[in-house]
Formats: structure tokens, C-alpha cells, sequence
């Protein structure tokens, strides 16, 4: 027999082995525990205007002593953890400032509390918020009086572009040499797609640059928001709107397909290699490490965008999202405030909504990089030139023009996000067919809800 | 050893070796440019063309530590000076150190979690195999298909009715919650490996011990586990390794108190993009805990893999 | 006797005289109550996180449910998730890419994992340090490794396209590693055979390392040249341990979500839409709960019955 068999173990070994039984054991003995005394969790995207309400909101503690606690997901990943923590009635948020788009899905689940009674009693009037918010950050149904959030983020699609290159004499007399006008903010998409073939590939300062930048990101929501600028603009609606949720002719209808192929065109002529599945972020990046010339992004970014050393300043200028043949609209972003069903403290979260909705927390918020959404402080007569894109904002929100908030909403956007990137990126099939499938998913997804749907 | 009757011959090892050599040098730019990442300045990150030679900083690293908020210029100067030299460099930048990170809390659930799954998945897997390798178990070829078969499933699949089992039970995003599901998911390479290294283990050995008096238990104490701690560290090794850098489980289940890292480095946000610098210092990071593993455990790790793979 | 005898007695003249089976039930607990006690906690286990929830799943797939729709009434559709599946165009093509994804994948894998066995099993200075560093990308989570990755395929700010230009002289900025239909596929099995080549070299390497000098001497003796040894000695001894590490690494292929859904999202389009990640989107994203689990039972059903027929032919080969 050997003597190895009853040879004792090295004492690392059973160092170790207590080492791991101790955090199995304690792992099960207790939880990540909360803090004591009175906080609020709010959660939201981790954006520039998260920061800037972590600054507000330290005002909300020094008056009422409730800390704030803050859960901030990247965007990406947004609709993903908040739907996720929603659906499984989670208690980590009691405040959620939730995408317009979810209302539908929050309204009908319970997953907000209605917050008709609380404005009523505390003398909040909708009628003060500009009501492009109020109708995509807070009804469901849509058009009725049932609000389940405070506008708290009035966002759109803007565009940003190098006032610096566009200045330049050498330039602009090229420019106007091709093409027999000012160089100039485009006010059109044909004029935004010039500017864009003029700049693309040309040497600026010993670096190539490229003509735009627009959004192609596949996996939550880029393409999508990206592409409904344009289709908009030519025309595509999203149902009959004598007829709810007819979808055929409105969606596919030849000026809508005439949009989405614009799009394409742009994106393949005229964009920056390598930006296949590109959102916020790398627009930022790109546009700030000097890569193109005009930027396609959310308004949210702009004051940060405007006080960037390298672009900011009088580098960077802003311009409304141009219009097409059949009109000027602009995709509607933003946000509302709202009390989670499932808090525990839904009175401090109450109180903290009061709070917010006064009109000098929304004037200091306008000032700190949010975007109030009260009428009081956008249509203020010094407003426009509280900051440079002040006035592009106050145009932006009276031509915007949102996505579906249904409850099935995350069906509807990520199929619209397939469709328009096979077509858009990855060259499968034509424009027509896209939509025309798109037309096919939305009617499965609304028969499967149980919503009549009228095939033409 | 080698091929023919002697040793490979010197010509044909330095051709061998000059193969592999180049072949590991090119694997491991990659994750040589990625160590290299955590050093530079966010600027310098995102610079194109690529920069390979650039100024280190060790700003990747506090930005991953800490979260700030932008200032104005005047503000910064209207401070008192800097006490630290993390604060320094953050107020180059016009930025103010305004608390930690998550990051460690998510370094802590990382280990909690990924070394207490592999212990459970461990002890049991080795009480089990122990059990199928000397005791004569009813239904052992089906029961150990069985268990094979449960590594068959898509994570994600799994994650389903999962994700319903504990949103009733109260166990998402729970220590515990993560843990079950880790040991379960381990437990069944923990039984296959360690049958395997158990077979080998002759069982003459601890039935002398058994004659000389010991019980069954203290045989396996005394007798059997000392011969299979290599099979155990290799086993420890390989679920180490999947419960550490596990993520679709991870991003389903948890969402802030239990969320391990994997969910969370891919996610660290700058101010415009991916705070690269920041990515790569948590990768380094996260991956120096398995590579020390490894490397002390590297002999088991080969044996580990033949043992668990032919035995069946 | 057992009556004068002092508990500490020495046990040995007891187990001394008693017969072996018996003794095992007269000193401590009987082998079959241990046989139990250990090997149901991992059985328990197994059924709490798998089988019940695999159940649990089999009658989902057969409703309607939609977690985001919670107020819609709870409907048995009988087979009507399956059959929109097994009928729809999309999810053949994502399996198809599955497929295509996995051979490709394990075959380069197993190629190049087994040449560097091969060589490394030479033995040259300074290999087992080498060998480490090939092991290293196995060590990563694949979550970061997919995420890092879309860093360095960059074309602008990315090494990769830059190293390609070089060797090559095609402009860094003209090919988009992730953003082109054709060549995005390419960027899935590149990383991932990146990463678990060493998998597979480790595999191999234990099996050319488990074959006995004595065959070879043999061989030699009988003057087998070095391509006849290979294919009869080393060859057929290593065929096991492939064939296994083939079966393992299929697979987690097959299963593979997270190094691509953070790689490329699945784009451009669908084309490295894995069928994971279909599965995360149809479950997780549009939280259809009941089409999600059919597609899981069909899924965990094709793996499994592939694996089962590989399973048989792999015996096969053992035993001869």
C-alpha cells in the first residue's frame, strides 16, 4: 500500500477549499442590503442629461433629505434591463423616467401609476407642457386624458454639422462652384445629400472626413429612429388614420419605399467606413474626432457637443432635421417621469415629481443640459437664445412625429429593425420588399394582440 | 514523447517551435493591444490611424474606479487643490470625481458568485462521481446521459422558464439565485470530469483502509481525495472559468445587486462612446484572477481535459 | 464477546474477523444510504434548475403567452408555435447559418489545433511557456472578447484593418470586417477560432501525449516511414479525443450567443444572426414567451438527437 495514501493534504489546499465553503456559505448567509433611512432609486439612461439631473436632483435632497439613488443603463441596453426589471416586477427603480414608446406597454401591464389624481390635487395642469410631450411622453390611449408620466425630457432628432469647415473661403467657393448656390445648412434632404457627396472623401487639415453620419444600429433601436427622419418626410405613414392600424398603402405606399431606398443611397454613398451598426455613441465619437461634417443625433447631446474642446464652440452649428417632398417632420425622442407600481416609497416618488414639475427645478434643469418640456420655459421670450440650438429645439418640437407606442411596441421596432437593415446594410432584397413584409410582421403582431386589423 | 524512436531532431524542433512561436505572437497582439488600451488617453484610444506608440496614462484605470461629472473651467479653478493624484488627473480633463464606480461591488459578485458556484459545483460534483464510479447505481448510464444531456440547452433557452421560476420564487438578481444556477450548470461537467479521474483511482486502495478499520466516509477522506486533488483542481478550473465569465445568464437574471462583471465591462459608458480605456483596464483586470489560476494549476489543466474527455 | 468489548476497542480485530460485507454495514453508514446521500443533492439540483423548468417550457410552448402583454387572456394553441416556425422561411435561414457557422468554426479548429499539437508535441526549448500564451484568449469571457473585438475590427481606429493593410496593401479604410455581408460571417468564426482553438490543441495534445513510445519503437523497427506512422499510429490513437473535442466544441457553437450578439448584434442584416440570438430577440426583447419556448424544445431536440447519433458513431470508432 502506499504511503501517499495516507499522506495529508498540502495546507493550501485546505486553505482554499474554507476559502470558497465561506463565500458559498456567506453568499446564501446574506444579500446585497439596501441602505437604511429614507432614498429614492430612480433609473434612466446613462446619458449627458442623467448627469445633469444627478446634479439637479442634489437640490431635491438639500429641501426634503430623501437621498437619491441613481440607476443609469446605457442606451443599448436600456429597453432590455427596464423592460427585463419591469416585467418581473422588480423593486429596484421607484422612480423610472421610461421611453415614450413603452407608455402603452406600462399603462396596460400596470407597471405605472396613474397619475391623474396626483396632478389633480396637486394643481399640475397638462395644459402647461408642451403638448407634443404630454401626447408621446404621458397618454395612453393616445389622445385621451389618462397621463401616466411627467414630460421630463423633451427630446428630438437634430443635426449637427462643422460651422468651422463650412466657413472656410475655399470651400464654399468650391461649393458654390458646383453646385450654383450657397454653402449652407441644408434645408431639404437633396440639399443635405449634396453637402454630404461634397465633403465625402475630401482632405481636411491632412485627414480624410466624410460627407454624414446617420444612425444603422441593428440590435435595439438606431436604424429604426435613423431612418423614420426620412420616411417621414416622403410621406410614409403608419397606418390609414381614418382606420387604425390599416397598415397597407400607408406603410409601403411608393413614397414611403422612394424614402427608405433615400436612405440607403445616403448611407452607401456618403457615410464613414466601418459605421454598419452605429447609434449615439459613435455618431458622438465620430463627429467629435473630427471624422464628418454634419451628424445626425439627439438634442440631448448638443450642450455637451457644444462645450467640447475639439468641435464645440463656434466649430459646431445645429440644423433642423431638413424636409422632404412631402413635408418636414422629426422623430420624436424624450422621456416622462413616472412611479413605479411595485415601489414601496411611492409617496417620496410623488414628492418627488411635485418637485420636479415646478417651473424653477424645469428653468434649472433647462440650464444644467435637460430639456424641459414646460411651455413656461420654452416659450419664455429669452429661450431661443439661452443656447445655441435653442431655436432648432423649439422648431424641432413642432414638427415631431413618433413610433408606435403600443403595448406590443418592442414586436413592431425590432421587426421594422430587421427589415430596414437587411435592406439598408446588408443589400437583401429592394425596398419595396422590405416594407412590404414590414406591412406582413405589424398585421401578425397586432392579430396576435387581438386588435382588428384591415387588410386593404 | 515524439514521433520516431529518438527525440524530434534539433532541425525539426526549431522549425516546430518557430511556428508555434509565431503562431502564439500574432494570437497574442490582440490582447497585448487591449493591455496596451488601458494605458492611453481616451483621445488616443480612438485615434486614427491607430496609434502604437502614445504617452501612458493611467486615466483608463480611474475612470473605470470612479464617475464624474463635467465643469466648467472657472468652477475647477474655485476649488481647493486637487489632494490626490487620481483627482488631478480627472481635473485635467475638466471633469470632478464625484464617487465610485460600480465596478467593485460588480468585482465582488463576480467572485461571490463564480468561486462559490465552483465550490458547490465542486463538492457535489465529487460526492456524486465518487458514488457512480464505486457504488453500483441503478439506472447510472441513463442517469449520467441525463446529466450530460442538461449542458445541451441554449443558455438563453434555459434563461427562459427560468426567468419565470424566479420571478415567482424572489431569486432574481440574488446572490443565491446565481449560485443555484451555476452549480447546476457546473455540476454536470463537475460529475463527468471527476468520474473519470475516480475510475483511474484503483479500489484496492481504499478497501485496505476499509479492512484496516476506516468507515467508507473517512476511506474517501484519508484515501481517495488525496489521489484525485488534481482531478479536482482541473475540474475547479474549468467551472471557475465558466461561472466567471458567464454572461447570458448573467444579463438576463441579474440587473444591478447580483450583476457580474461580464454583463457590466461592455457597458462602461464615457462621455461620447465606449470609455475604451476604461473597457480594457476592466478586462485586464477581470482576467488576471483566471490567468493566475491557470498558470498555477496548468499541469492539471492538460490532465483535466483528457480524463473528462475519453473516459465514458 | 461483543459484549466485553470497549467501544475503543481496536476496530481491526473486529473487521479483522468479520466478513468484508457485513463490516461495512457494522462500521458507520451502510454504502447504499451513502450512495444516495450523495448523489441526490446534485440530482435534486438537476431537476429543480433543469428538468422542471424544461417541463415548465413544453407547456408554455404550447400557449400563448407574451410577458409584455400580461393582460391578454392565457391561450392553449395547441401546435401552433411549432408549426410557425417549422414554416417560417427566416428561422430555416438562421439555422442553416447555425450550421454553416458551427462546421466552419470546428473545422478550422481542428485543423489548426491539431497541426500545433502536432508541433508542439516536439517538445522544442521554452514550449511549455508558448503553450500558455496560446491558452490565453481561451481564458476571456466571450462577452468582452466580442465586445473588445468590434474595437479592433474598426476600420478607422482598428488595428486589424491596419495589420491587414500592411501585409497586404489593401486600404485600411476600404473593408469593413463587421460592416460587409460577406465578409461579416468571417469575423465570427475568426474570433471564435481565436479563442477556442487552444481548446481543441489541449485536447489533442493529451491525446499524442497518451500514446506509448513502444508503438512508435515498433514502427520504427518494422521501418514505417514517418507519413505511414502518422496515419496509423497517430492518427486513429488521437481520433477519440478529435472526434470528442469536435462534439464539445459543436456544441457550444451551436448554443453561441454572446461573443456575436456583441460582436456584430447579429448584423449587417441578419447575416450572423445565430440562432441564439433569434432566440434572446424573440424571447427577451419581444417577451414572446410561448414562441420563444417551441423554438427552445426544437432546438434543444436537434441538438441533442445530433449529438446522440454523434455519441454512437464516436463509440464506433473507440472500438476499433
Amino acid at each position: 500500500m502506499r504511503k501517499s495514501a495516507t499522506r495529508s493534504w498540502p495546507r493550501w489546499t485546505s486553505g482554499t477549499l474554507s476559502l470558497f465553503a465561506g463565500m458559498a456559505l456567506s453568499a446564501f448567509a446574506s444579500q446585497p442590503v439596501s441602505a437604511q433611512g429614507k432614498q429614492l432609486t430612480l433609473c434612466w439612461a446613462a446619458w449627458d442629461p442623467a448627469n445633469a439631473l444627478v446634479e439637479l436632483g442634489k437640490d431635491f435632497t438639500k429641501e426634503t433629505g430623501i437621498e437619491m439613488k441613481y440607476e443609469f443603463v446605457p442606451w443599448t441596453s436600456y429597453a432590455d434591463r427596464f423592460l427585463n426589471e419591469l416585467n418581473s416586477h422588480g423593486k429596484l427603480c421607484d422612480l423610472i423616467i421610461g421611453d415614450s414608446q413603452w407608455i402603452g406597454g406600462a399603462a396596460e401591464n400596470h407597471w405605472y401609476i396613474k397619475l391623474n389624481d396626483f396632478f389633480a390635487k396637486e394643481h399640475i395642469s397638462m395644459d402647461d407642457f408642451m403638448p407634443a410631450t404630454v401626447l408621446g411622453y404621458s397618454e395612453w390611449p393616445k389622445n385621451t386624458p389618462n397621463y401616466w408620466a411627467l414630460p421630463a425630457m423633451a427630446d428630438a432628432v437634430g443635426w449637427t454639422y462643422r460651422k468651422d469647415w463650412f466657413s472656410r473661403p475655399e470651400i464654399q467657393a468650391e461649393f458654390k462652384q458646383r453646385f450654383g448656390r450657397d454653402l449652407a445648412p441644408p434645408k431639404t434632404y437633396e440639399e443635405l445629400r449634396q453637402i454630404a457627396e461634397f465633403f465625402q472623401g475630401r482632405e481636411i487639415d491632412g485627414k480624410k472626413v466624410y460627407g454624414a453620419y446617420i444612425f444603422t444600429e441593428r440590435g435595439s433601436e438606431g436604424i429604426t429612429m435613423g431612418v423614420t427622419n426620412v420616411l417621414y418626410d416622403y410621406g410614409f405613414d403608419y397606418d390609414n388614420p381614418n382606420r387604425p392600424y390599416q397598415m397597407q398603402g400607408f406603410v409601403n405606399s411608393p413614397d414611403a419605399v422612394k424614402g427608405l431606398e433615400f436612405y440607403k443611397a445616403l448611407y452607401k454613398c456618403c457615410t464613414a467606413p466601418g459605421l454598419a451598426n452605429a447609434y449615439m455613441q459613435e455618431g458622438l465619437d465620430a463627429f467629435k474626432s473630427g471624422q464628418v461634417a454634419m451628424q445626425m443625433n439627439w438634442f440631448a447631446f448638443f450642450p455637451g457637443l457644444y462645450k467640447d474642446p475639439n468641435v464645440g464652440g463656434d466649430k459646431i452649428g445645429f440644423f433642423v432635421n431638413p424636409a422632404g417632398p412631402k413635408g418636414q417632420f422629426t422623430q420624436l425622442g424624450g422621456q416622462g417621469i413616472s412611479v413605479v407600481a411595485t415601489s414601496d416609497h411611492q409617496d417620496d416618488a410623488l414628492g418627488y415629481i411635485k418637485w420636479f414639475a415646478r417651473p424653477a427645478v424645469q428653468q434649472k434643469w433647462w440650464e444644467l443640459g435637460g430639456y424641459s418640456a414646460l411651455k413656461a420655459v420654452v416659450q419664455a421670450p429669452g429661450f431661443p437664445k439661452s443656447a445655441p440650438f435653442a431655436p432648432q429645439f423649439l422648431e424641432s418640437m413642432a414638427i415631431v412625429k413618433d413610433f408606435w407606442a403600443e403595448p406590443a411596441y418592442a414586436q413592431l421596432l425590432l421587426d421594422m429593425q430587421k427589415r430596414v437593415h437587411d435592406y439598408v446594410v446588408a443589400d437583401k432584397g429592394t425596398a419595396q420588399q422590405a416594407l412590404d413584409q414590414l406591412v406582413k410582421d405589424w398585421t401578425k403582431v397586432f392579430k396576435e394582440e387581438g386588435k382588428a386589423v384591415l387588410a386593404e | 514523447m515524439a514521433h520516431s524512436v529518438v527525440e524530434a531532431s534539433p532541425r525539426a524542433k526549431t522549425l516546430a517551435g518557430t511556428i508555434v512561436v509565431i503562431y502564439a505572437v500574432v494570437a497574442i497582439l490582440p490582447l497585448l493591444w487591449i493591455v496596451a488600451t488601458a494605458f492611453k488617453s481616451q483621445s488616443d484610444a480612438i485615434a486614427y490611424p491607430p496609434k502604437v506608440i502614445f504617452q501612458p496614462t493611467l486615466e483608463g484605470y480611474v475612470n473605470l474606479f470612479t464617475v464624474r461629472t463635467r465643469q466648467t473651467s472657472d468652477f475647477i479653478a474655485s476649488l481647493p487643490p486637487a489632494r490626490t493624484w487620481y483627482d488631478r488627473l480627472v481635473r485635467k480633463h475638466d471633469m470632478v470625481i464625484a464617487g465610485p464606480s460600480k465596478v467593485v461591488p460588480r468585482f465582488i459578485n463576480s467572485l461571490v458568485i463564480g468561486f462559490g458556484s465552483t465550490f458547490l459545483a465542486v463538492l457535489l460534483g465529487t460526492v456524486a462521481a465518487y458514488a457512480f464510479s464505486r457504488f453500483r447505481i441503478p439506472l447510472a448510464d441513463d442517469l449520467l446521459f441525463f446529466i450530460l444531456s442538461t449542458r445541451m440547452m441554449p443558455p438563453v433557452a434555459v434563461a427562459i422558464p427560468i426567468y419565470l421560476m424566479y420571478r415567482q420564487l424572489n431569486l432574481t438578481d440574488t446572490w443565491t439565485g446565481m449560485i443555484l444556477l451555476y452549480t447546476a450548470v457546473n455540476v454536470s461537467l463537475a460529475v463527468w470530469l471527476l468520474k473519470g479521474f475516480i475510475d483511474e483511482i484503483p479500489r484496492e486502495y481504499e478497501e485496505a483502509a476499509m479492512v484496516d478499520g476506516y468507515t467508507r466516509l473517512q476511506a474517501l477522506r484519508k484515501v481517495v481525495l488525496p489521489q484525485a486533488v488534481t482531478g479536482i483542481a482541473a475540474t475547479a478550473i474549468f467551472c471557475l472559468i465558466f461561472s466567471w465569465n458567464e454572461y447570458a445568464f448573467a444579463v438576463l437574471l441579474t440587473s444591478g445587486g447580483a450583476q457580474t462583471m461580464p454583463p457590466f465591462i461592455p457597458f462602461i459608458i464615457g462621455e461620447g462612446g465606449q470609455d475604451w480605456p476604461a473597457v480594457a483596464a476592466a478586462t485586464t483586470l477581470f482576467v488576471i484572477p483566471i490567468v493566475l489560476f491557470t498558470i498555477l494549476l496548468r499541469r492539471h489543466l492538460l490532465r483535466g481535459i483528457t480524463f473528462g474527455a475519453v473516459r465514458k | 464477546m461483543t459484549a466485553l468489548i470497549h467501544p475503543d476497542a481496536p476496530v481491526n480485530r473486529i473487521g479483522a474477523q468479520t466478513p468484508f460485507r457485513v463490516e461495512k454495514q457494522v462500521r458507520g453508514l451502510s454504502d447504499r444510504s451513502i450512495a444516495w446521500m450523495f448523489i441526490t443533492p446534485t440530482i435534486v439540483l438537476l431537476l429543480a434548475i433543469n428538468i422542471f423548468p424544461l417541463l415548465w417550457m413544453i407547456r408554455l410552448s404550447f400557449t400563448n403567452l407574451n410577458l409584455s402583454m400580461s393582460y391578454l387572456p392565457l391561450r392553449f394553441v395547441g401546435l401552433d408555435n411549432y408549426r410557425d416556425i417549422l414554416t417560417d422561411d427566416d428561422v430555416w435561414n438562421r439555422l442553416q447559418l447555425t450550421a454553416e457557422f458551427v462546421i466552419s468554426s470546428v473545422a478550422l479548429q481542428v485543423i489548426l489545433g491539431f497541426g500545433l499539437a502536432l508541433l508542439i508535441n516536439r517538445q522544442f526549448r521554452t514550449h511549455s511557456f508558448w503553450t500558455t500564451v496560446i491558452l490565453l484568449p481561451m481564458m476571456l469571457s466571450p462577452a468582452v472578447v466580442g465586445n473588445f473585438w468590434t474595437l479592433l475590427f474598426q476600420p478607422q481606429i482598428g488595428p486589424f484593418n491596419y495589420l491587414v493593410g500592411l501585409f497586404t496593401g489593401i486600404v485600411p479604410s476600404s473593408f469593413s470586417m463587421t460592416g460587409e455581408v460577406a465578409l461579416a460571417p468571417w469575423t465570427i468564426v475568426l474570433v471564435d477560432t481565436w479563442m477556442w482553438m487552444p481548446y481543441v490543441m489541449l485536447i489533442c495534445l493529451a491525446g499524442l501525449r497518451s500514446i506509448p513510445d513502444y508503438i512508435y519503437e515498433a514502427a520504427e523497427v518494422d521501418r514505417a516511414s514517418s507519413w505511414r506512422q502518422f496515419c496509423s499510429i497517430t492518427l486513429p490513437m488521437v481520433m477519440p479525443f478529435l472526434m470528442l473535442a469536435v462534439l464539445f466544441r459543436a456544441i457550444e457553437n451551436f448554443k453561441m450567443f454572446d461573443m456575436v450578439n456583441l460582436l456584430t448584434s447579429g448584423g449587417p442584416g441578419s447575416t450572423t444572426e445565430l440562432v441564439s440570438i433569434t432566440l434572446k430577440r424573440a424571447a427577451f426583447e419581444k417577451w414572446r414567451t410561448g414562441y420563444s419556448s417551441a423554438l427552445a424544445i426544437i432546438l434543444f431536440v436537434t441538438i441533442f438527437g445530433a449529438a446522440n447519433i454523434y455519441v454512437k458513431a464516436l463509440n464506433r470508432v473507440k472500438q476499433r
